[in-house]
């Protein structure tokens, strides 16, 4: 079974391909911001590298979010239409679930973050078992305070991953380390959630066929748009 | 004309697939040799935009990643036609909102990428003035244009395909702008257009002298200072009747964007004269430059509404004539928000 998966939440825009043995090929790089230019291009380039036709394909895989709006549209909509084009089923993989499966070995609880800026994260929390992740606190957003607060309730030795919690290294590590809890912090490799962990989970998902049609396949933004926010708060006075 | 990219013939057998995601609509149209459409498909968004006021670009950016897909299908199973018969897949690029775009962008280079067919990337702009064509493919050239919409009000004189100058426009608000605005004071929701050509109908519109801003001075149009008139003239006469003001408004935007539209004709020697956008669909607007353009013996292009409005088939036979005359557009270009008409393409 040949897997095609995409992920641009983050500002890195990556793809793999891989068959259910291996990975065939892969590329990460990051983006600036340049979703839209790089993508169709490195998608390309990969499956030449793997000698792999794009008809070939026989499931894609997306990174559905939370993370940059914009990228992860990008992504969203190429992975909707390529799969909508060779009719092939999809599978969507959130970014936190994706970083969480990237430090599956890990024996700590596993806090995965994404950067969601304005002082934000997104955020949940897994166990690992027999090397899957399991979700233990489902996806939200919040202050990086709520988050810090978060990981003290559990009062678990706790690893820490993604770009959401780098982004505030210093003040996370010093709350956290005052109160005691068993604190270690992933690879800075490992801070934008990738492609090639992203067609592990997809190739497993897979083969129990738990996928969606191109049309099924939503976004998980976790945050409503701003003019929404606003209306509501305006609403509610 | 003829014209080939790579192994691909141009011509009036070449099936494009547009795709339009620039603002508010999410549309996918097929069409053949660049003026038979076989389908033409438009997912309105207008409704979650209506409490807002106007256009949410957050908004719609999510509201295009859902219906894009359905969008595509439904082009497709319209058309009879296959994905294997798409011989290029045209997108608008810009103007437009920044994220909207992106999402029909990148639809389409995907669809290039596994179709393996060329991509070309479309000016909505250029895309509104095949409108106009699409429904009167008999029009001889030089034709002026009058673009009138939310976000453009241009006169553009077309010479021949592909080559544009644009001789007039707004210095302040688009016209579509102007109706909106006026509408929102007037409380008549939103989108204004459609709101007040239904209320003008009723109302007279020589009850209140409105002024008609640089109506006898050059090619470019100002609406700021109509619009500032209605608002003063509202507080100073509450009593006045709505339809009144809407109909003696919509006289006033009308009469310049006529006077206007006649006078570069005239400067042209146009052989033909059409109108697009949005705005092209006010019935008053029609009805006076079709009577104009009769009197002056130019032959008039009135396209159907929903040739008027934001739709893919204009997408999709622009595309069709950008690959004759520039080519494919490369997988590495983005979308431009700001693009403008006359901007040598890539
Ligand atoms: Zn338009």
């Amino acid at each position: 079974m040949i897997v095609l998966a995409i992920d641009t939440s983050t500002d890195a825009v990556s793809v793999a391909i891989s068959n259910s043995k291996q990975l065939l090929a892969s590329s990460h790089v990051l983006s600036d911001r340049r979703h839209a230019e790089q993508l169709a291009p490195i998608i390309k380039n990969v499956c030449k590298q793997a000698d792999i036709s794009m008809r070939e394909i026989d499931v894609v895989g997306v990174d559905i979010g939370p993370g940059l709006f914009t990228g992860m549209r990008v992504g969203i909509a190429s992975a909707k239409t390529i799969a909508q084009v060779l009719d092939v089923p999809i599978i969507g993989i959130s970014s936190l679930d994706i970083l969480a499966r990237s430090v599956a070995t890990t024996d700590r609880v596993v806090l995965a973050t994404i950067d969601a800026r304005r002082g934000e994260l997104y955020w949940a929390m897994y166990r690992n078992d027999v090397g899957s992740s399991i979700e233990v606190k489902p996806p939200v957003v919040g202050k990086v305070s709520d988050c810090v607060a978060d990981v003290i309730d559990r009062g678990q030795a706790t690893l820490i991953v993604g770009n959401g919690a780098l982004r505030h290294r210093a003040s996370i590590s010093e709350s956290l380390e005052a109160t005691g809890l068993s604190i270690e912090w992933a690879n800075e490799q490992l801070a934008q959630p990738s492609a090639g962990v992203l067609a592990v989970i997809v190739a497993e998902l897979a083969l129990h066929e738990q996928w969606q049609t191109a049309a099924e396949l939503q976004a998980l933004y976790l945050r409503a748009p701003d003019a929404v926010i606003n209306w509501q708060t305006r609403v509610n006075l | 004309m003829s014209s080939t990219i790579g192994d691909l013939a141009i011509d009036s057998s070449t099936v494009v697939l547009g795709i339009e995601t620039s603002c508010d609509e999410t549309a996918a149209a097929i069409v053949m040799g660049g003026n038979d459409v076989l389908s033409s498909i438009v997912a309105s968004q207008l409704e979650v935009h209506a409490r807002f006021g106007g256009v949410v670009p957050e908004i719609a950016s999510r509201a295009h990643l859902e219906a894009i897909t359905p969008v595509i299908s439904q082009a497709m199973q319209k058309s009879g036609l296959s994905f294997d018969r798409v011989d290029a897949v045209a997108a608008t690029v810009g103007p437009g909102l920044i994220g909207a775009l992106l999402v029909g962008v990148s639809a389409a280079k995907s669809l290039a990428l596994v179709l393996d067919v060329p991509f070309v990337g479309v000016n909505h702009l250029e895309a509104h003035l095949y409108a106009a064509m699409l429904d009167d493919p008999n029009v001889e050239f030089p034709m002026l244009v009058l673009l009138v919409s939310g976000g453009n009000t241009l006169l553009v004189e077309v010479r021949e395909h592909g080559v544009y100058k644009i001789v007039g426009q707004t210095r302040d608000d688009a016209a579509g702008e102007a109706f909106d605005k006026v509408a929102r004071f007037l409380d008549l929701g939103y989108p204004g257009g459609p709101a007040i050509d239904a209320l003008a109908k009723t109302g007279d519109s020589k009850a209140i002298d409105f002024p008609r801003a640089m109506l006898n001075d050059g090619l470019d149009v100002s609406f700021s200072g109509l619009k500032t008139a209605v608002i003063n003239h509202v507080r100073k006469f509450p009593d006045s009747k709505t339809n009144d003001i809407a109909a003696s408004f919509q006289s006033a935007v009308v009469d310049v964007l006529v006077a206007k539209t006649l006078r570069a004709a005239e400067n042209l020697g146009a052989r033909t004269v059409a109108i697009g956008g949005g705005v092209a669909a006010n019935s008053q607007l029609r009805s006076e430059i079709s009577e104009a353009c009769a009197r002056k013996d130019f032959h008039v292009v009135l396209p159907s509404l929903a040739m008027c409005t934001d739709n893919a088939a204009m997408i999709a036979s622009a595309g069709w004539h950008r690959l004759r005359l520039t080519g494919a557009t490369s997988l590495d270009s983005g979308a431009y928000p700001n693009l403008g008409l006359t901007v040598a393409q890539r």
